[in-house]
């Protein structure tokens, strides 16, 4: 048995940019981007965070006090020792890659694939890097706070029926 | 009366017997999306009997439909699966827009859903609310079964106006701007 504490002590000590914070009650380690594979691998195979409950990611465009454009965030959970932790990688453009932890979690696949439609972020290493929400013409990522909630034009963009054609 | 005709000969005109015919077997094509639907299987259920105006025989598949009832909001991937379904009714057909998502797009005014389907196919009869209650649809099936008797010929002549013809809106409101295509690194499947 491990406690929280305990392994987010040995992820500072062997990852030394590691920053931790906890709100209400949830542990929550920042992990560099060049550092992000190895943690997560080391989360997994060493402390037994064999769950990877959700990945999805923040645009923190206009954030108050925000330094960092994209959060990444990973949860992970330990069936074993009944553990949660929320990892984080802050992201900026131009570069949006992190390696992509299919390898680690299966059912990373599809968010990785939604995280990549909705906010345009590179999984390196993906197995099939597709939309998997919006149609695969669909060129900008539309959950970034850029882009317009009316669109771009694109709802338009259909041939037209009219009573001839049908 | 010069010419004497038995009791049970009426006289009328071949277009009026084919559009009574017509209006009064319509057989919806159920394009229900969202909480409409829910009040489309209401009006086609027991309580509000679709059956009494010759339209309660829902088919799911469109080569048996003469009405499409499109019931609830579109999204913008599923347009063309819409545009697909009403090109396989045969004609004539007819569309109903029930509620206010499938006419304006409602409240979803956002870049993924249809902002009213009039903008890609023709649509004849607009039904308001939010979702409409089972007496409007009814209603709105009436008044296009009067539209189909007014109007309604055998050749389906009707059709072929240029009212008929035209784009019922304008598709001006926003040009459409491309952004730069971020190129995939290591897809499989090309090169």
């Amino acid at each position: 048995m491990s406690s929280l504490s305990k392994v987010v002590a040995s992820l500072k000590e062997r990852f030394s940019e590691v920053a931790e914070s906890e709100f209400r009650g949830l542990t929550r380690v920042v992990v560099p981007q060049s550092q992000c594979f190895e943690a997560l691998t080391c989360l997994k195979g060493e402390f037994g965070f064999d769950m990877l409950v959700d990945l999805t990611c923040v645009d923190y465009l206009n954030f108050r006090d925000a330094t960092d454009r994209f959060g990444l965030v990973y949860l992970l959970a330990s069936m074993e020792d009944n553990l949660r932790l929320t990892v984080r990688v802050m992201l900026n453009e131009p570069d949006l890659t992190v390696p992509s932890v299919v390898p680690l979690w299966e059912g990373a696949n599809w968010m990785e694939r939604e995280v990549w439609d909705m906010f345009g972020i590179l999984f390196e290493g993906h197995p099939d890097l597709r939309r998997i929400l919006l149609p695969e013409e669909f060129e900008a990522h539309p959950l970034r706070k850029d882009y317009p909630l009316q669109g771009r034009g694109e709802r338009h963009n259909f041939p037209v029926l009219t009573r001839g054609e049908a | 009366m010069a010419i004497e005709l038995p009791e049970n000969v009426v006289i009328s005109k071949l277009d009026s017997l084919g559009s009574w015919c017509r209006k009064n077997s319509l057989w919806p094509m159920p394009f229900a999306t969202a909480c409409c639907g829910i009040e489309l299987m209401a009006t086609g259920a027991s309580r509000h009997d679709l059956a009494r105006f010759g339209a309660e025989v829902f088919r799911f598949s469109p080569r048996q439909c003469d009405l499409m009832i499109v019931a609830g909001r579109v999204a913008m991937k599923m347009l063309p699966v819409l545009q697909r379904i009403w090109q396989q009714m045969h004609e004539p057909k007819w569309c109903i827009s029930m509620g206010a998502c499938a006419s304006t797009g409602g409240v979803f005014d956002t870049y993924a859903v249809v902002q009213g389907i009039d903008r890609f196919i023709p649509v004849d009869m607009y039904v308001p609310g939010c979702p409409p209650r089972p007496e409007q649809l009814i209603q709105a099936i009436i008044d296009l079964q009067d539209k189909i008797q007014a109007e309604g010929t055998i050749g389906g002549r009707e059709f072929n106006t240029f009212a008929r013809q035209q784009r019922k809106r304008a598709l001006m409101e926003l040009p459409i701007i491309r952004t730069p295509q971020i190129v995939l690194p290591n897809r499989q499947g090309t090169n």
